[in-house]
């Protein structure tokens, strides 16, 4: 096959293939979908956080004219969620509510009024129960559980993994240092509201319109509640109105109006409110964290003890997974030889939370990032050198067993230093001598991600991604996959890999996706996944095609299939260009001699190191890397933060678009700002547990007047396992940014907030302690006793280990 | 019985007229009565600036303005903001620049940026930040949206402009 030195697609600002169609109206969006004779559904939610259902009596909603039908938890009788392990929700509460907001009962009426007038007639008769509303409650109060499943009590899951001996890593320290911090949940807030369309047909076959990113998750999940063959249900993702992780989980609303629908036989639609949105949640888990580090005196790790504690809220989502993230990649940016993990995750009668950009690893990183500065300064190390000088070594395994391959981290920390102009800036920990004035201050650092999870959320060995390719004998070429375009832009990589290899037009391609009945599964845009994944499988697809195009052609024009080319929508010989047929010729000359032409590809990852038990959260293709440098200005008076600028290098491999890595960089940037200032899921600390403000109004996001300036540079470090060599930047370049901003206050105003969002009360009452001689700093102080399990040990490559637990022994005393 | 209300009103152009319950807004009845689904919602409180329409040239929240309201008045839409099958310069830009990702906020955009064009052809950044503080975007920071409006401001005006390389391959 010849092999394009050039590209002609590849790493150029196309406009997206969907662009235009939203900028003028056209994007159908689920909640923009009406059918004839469609019903609408409103779902009465408990106003209690934590108890019993004793009865429920809809006998009134079902006398209201105009009301269809009512369903409730016996009708949906069987559970399901996102992860095999956690099948703990059902679509109506059967027994018990575990947090305000969990659905009850649900409608299907003539319009949305009548539903909604009919869903307040259903008369509820609860129990309530005591509740538990925080990690400390949720480790120490063990009854009422929220869950009959689950480690113990309200503990969902404890987990404890040891990479060789931490504490012969401490033994060998200059400098131990232990520090808590804490990292406040928070929430995706996409503009557009879930929203779901149910159709069932005279067949008994349903269809499901849904913003979803997981359409194949969703479609299993229906299978297994509504008790109908796969086959007969087909889910089709609408373009997302922005996801973030918020649309990753099959939903309640989904279930309920596929049963509206079977139970009336009309189509039926559910749109949630805003306020049902932050119900819905599966955002940032809050993360207590206590992390002990042990350097030498030039800063090289010698071991790390790492322990979070998550608030799951009141469901398991994928919080076990959620749980590994947050000690899986400490390991892939400094060298950390030795390395122990402690996670806990707990049930707290709140809207459960799951994966949000970054999933589970903004928090540690935040932790991670500012206690490496603090080491910094009492080593009196720049808190450039101490990063530069121990990455991890590009093609090397951590201790955990994470492949790394390309590692651009060394370049991405050059760009910002000198962008940012750091060594005039930054004070070198010498407040007498500042280089910036008082209130202004700069800090530094950097992350990694993951380009897609190694492994699928249901064990099987069947390929992540597939797509599949038919070409018209009239020169259309249509390009199918299950993956979902939640505003990142995958529908456009599918089709400018596609158009790259047989040498067409974006533009000229048909992209059809997230259809369980036309699209080859594609497990979903999560994990940073698609790009790597789906890109693969395209290209093995669209390889495919070529072969059989070149091979008609050859024959036809008698000209080697080494020296054809294919470009500008034709096939030709390299060496004699004006020999060759049009694209369109090159199909009707293949469908000639092989019949109709249709192609596959498919995608598996490769097999990661790890063969431990919990060796399947972490292992990825490959590993994208960031770094930041943030400059702030902190008002003493106020303890108002204003993050003037963000500079930040993105190792992306290779851009298959820069434009639309650009706005991944910079829309990563904007939402961790919000994170780090303002973005909090705040909850009544009374007994009641209820949201405090559950509008777009009172959750504080950035708008452009509170967006700073970002400065990006993207790294291009080629990744063998990438398409073309890319890597991911939807999630990546999110994670430097809380811990640059938090090192910058330090650097502005000398407190230390070690924890988000760093508010203006937070800042100010740091300063007074330090203006009352103390260390003038704002965080937690300590962590629950937990009662760890002894962990599972492995022993490190550079141990000989060969990726598997060791053999527990039994100790007798 | 619920009784409909008729209006008669300017919509993108073409007298309209349309009946509906007088209790709806006008998000509602364009989403619902019209058919018009390109005008978007994210909150139905006056919160986020997703469902801006402009109203006799100013922007307004259709989520917060009555269906009735709208009688005699002009109102435009994102469906009415291209000329025929030409494109907006605006939309132009955000199409071309990336400035739409979900796509979702981007009609409120769109429409505000407009009005903004239209009183101001040549607006500095703080002036273009100021005009847009009023619309929640969660996938862009803004960023891609500024350049769009700058570039589509530059094309109005009949000017040769050139976006910075960096907007769209990053620093070097």
């Amino acid at each position: 096959m010849a092999k394009k030195s050039h590209l002609n697609i590849v790493g150029k600002p196309f406009r997206k293939v969907d662009a235009r169609a939203k900028c003028v109206g056209q994007t159908k969006f689920a909640d923009d979908i009406v059918l004839p004779r469609m019903l609408y559904c409103k779902i009465l939610r408990s106003h209690l956080p934590h108890a019993l259902i004793k009865n429920i009596d809809a006998s009134k909603a079902l006398d209201l004219p105009g009301v269809f039908a009512v369903v409730t938890g016996k009708d949906l009788p069987i559970p399901y969620g996102i992860l095999p392990v956690s099948q703990d929700e059902h679509a109506l509460c059967i027994h018990k509510v575990r947090f305000i907001g969990d659905p009850v009962a649900a409608v299907a009426a003539i319009d949305e009024d009548v539903a909604f007038e009919a869903m307040n007639l259903i008369e509820v008769e609860y129990e309530s129960l005591n509740t538990v509303s925080s990690i400390e409650e949720a480790v120490m109060i063990d009854e009422p559980r929220i869950h009959e499943y689950g480690d113990s009590g309200n503990v969902h899951k404890k987990v404890s993994l040891e990479f060789g001996e931490v504490e012969d890593g401490f033994a060998e320290a200059d400098l131990v240092r232990e520090d808590i911090f804490f990292y406040e949940g928070n929430t995706h807030l996409p503009m557009e509201q879930h929203a779901a369309v149910a159709h069932y047909d005279s067949d008994k076959k349903i269809t499901l319109w849904s913003s979803t990113q997981t359409p194949h998750y969703v479609h299993r999940a229906l299978a297994k509640v509504l008790e109908i063959p796969a086959s007969h249900i087909r889910v089709i993702a609408t373009p997302n109105g922005g996801g973030f992780g918020g649309k990753s989980d099959p939903f309640n609303h989904e279930v309920i109006v596929c049963k509206l629908a079977m139970m009336t036989g009309r189509p039926v639609k559910a749109t949630l409110t805003r306020e049902e949105v932050f119900y819905c949640h599966r955002g940032r888990h809050p993360v207590l964290m206590k992390i002990k580090t042990g350097v030498k005196k030039d800063g090289a790790i010698t071991g790390m003890h790492f322990q979070s504690f998550l608030d799951g809220g009141a469901y398991g989502s994928y919080g076990v997974a959620s749980t590994f993230y947050t000690g899986a990649l400490q390991t892939v940016t400094y060298n950390v030889p030795r390395y122990k993990f402690e996670g806990i995750r707990v049930f707290t009668n709140k809207p459960p939370c799951g994966p949000k950009r970054g999933h589970g690893t903004p928090q540690p990183r935040f932790g991670l990032e500012v206690q490496i500065d603090k080491i910094a300064e009492q080593l009196r190390i720049d808190p450039v050198a101490i990063r530069r000088n121990h990455l991890v070594e590009p093609n090397s395994v951590t201790a955990n067993y994470l492949r790394i391959g390309s590692m651009g981290l060394g370049k991405c920390i050059d760009k910002v230093v000198n962008g940012s102009d750091w060594k005039n800036k930054f004070s070198g920990w010498d407040q007498t001598n500042r280089k910036l004035p008082f209130g202004k201050g700069i800090g530094i650092a950097c992350s990694s991600y993951i380009c897609g999870a190694g492994l699928p959320i249901y064990w099987n060995n069947m390929p992540q991604s597939g797509v599949q390719l038919r070409l018209d004998r009239q020169g259309g070429v249509c390009v199918m996959c299950g993956s979902t375009d939640i505003g990142q832009g995958s529908d456009s990589i599918l089709a400018y890999i596609v158009a790259e290899i047989l040498g067409i037009d974006p533009f000229d391609i048909r992209v059809v996706t997230a259809d369980t009945d036309l699209t080859p599964v594609d497990l979903g845009s999560y994990s940073s996944r698609v790009t790597l994944m789906t890109g693969n499988a395209a290209i093995q697809a669209a390889e495919r095609a070529r072969e059989l195009l070149v091979m008609a052609v050859s024959e036809k024009l008698d000209v080697p299939i080494e020296n054809l080319s294919l470009a500008e929508r034709r096939v030709f010989d390299v060496e004699n260009p004006d020999t060759g047929v049009s694209f369109a010729e090159a199909v009707v000359l293949a469908e000639s001699k092989f019949g109709t032409i249709g192609t596959v590809g498919s995608y598996t990852p490769p097999r990661s190191p790890g063969k431990y038990k919990g060796s399947g959260v972490g292992p990825s293709p490959a590993y994208s890397y960031s770094a930041a440098v943030a400059e702030v200005d902190v008002d003493p008076n106020t303890g108002l933060v204003v993050v003037e600028r963000v500079w930040i290098a993105h190792d992306i491999g290779k851009s298959i678009n820069p434009m639309l890595v650009m706005g991944q960089v910079e829309g990563s940037v904007y939402m961790a700002l919000g994170e780090t200032l303002m973005e909090e899921m705040a909850y009544r600390t009374n007994r009641n547990v209820v949201h405090k403000f559950p509008s777009m109004l009172e959750y504080k996001s950035p708008t452009t007047l509170e967006m700073c300036d970002v400065k990006t540079y993207l790294i291009e470090d080629p990744d063998p396992n990438g398409p073309y060599g890319a890597k991911e930047v939807g999630q990546g370049p999110l994670l430097p940014v809380p811990p640059a901003v938090a090192n910058a206050v330090y650097d502005a105003v000398g407190v230390r907030i070690d924890e988000v969002p760093i508010t203006p009360e937070k800042v100010l009452k740091a300063l007074r302690e330090k203006s009352r001689g103390r260390d003038g700093r704002y965080g937690p102080d300590s962590v629950p006793r937990v009662d760890w399990p002894d962990p599972l040990r492995v022993l490190t490559p550079a141990e000989g280990g060969d990726g598997k637990e060791m053999p527990r022994v039994a100790v007798h005393s | 019985m619920k009784q409909k209300n008729h209006i008669t009103f300017s919509l993108n152009g073409e007298q309209t007229e349309v009946a509906f319950a007088p209790h709806k807004t006008l998000l509602e009845v364009l989403r619902e009565d019209l058919n018009l689904t390109g005008t978007k919602h994210g909150c139905e409180l006056g919160e986020c600036g997703t469902c801006a329409v402009l109203v006799d040239g100013r922007s307004i929240l259709s989520c917060l303005m009555l269906g009735l309201e709208a009688e005699g008045r002009e109102v435009k839409t994102i469906e009415g903001m291209a000329q025929g099958a030409e494109l907006h310069p605006l939309q132009q830009t955000f199409a071309d620049l990336g400035a739409a990702q979900c796509g979702y906020c981007s009609p409120g955009f769109l429409l505000v940026a407009e009005e903004l064009l239209e009183k101001n052809p040549n607006p500095t950044r703080p002036e273009i930040q100021e005009a847009l503080s009023g619309n929640l975007c969660r996938c862009t920071g803004y960023i891609k949206i500024y350049e769009a409006v700058e570039l589509a401001a530059a094309k109005m005006r009949g000017e040769e402009y050139e976006l910075p390389r960096e907007a769209v391959y990053g620093l070097e």
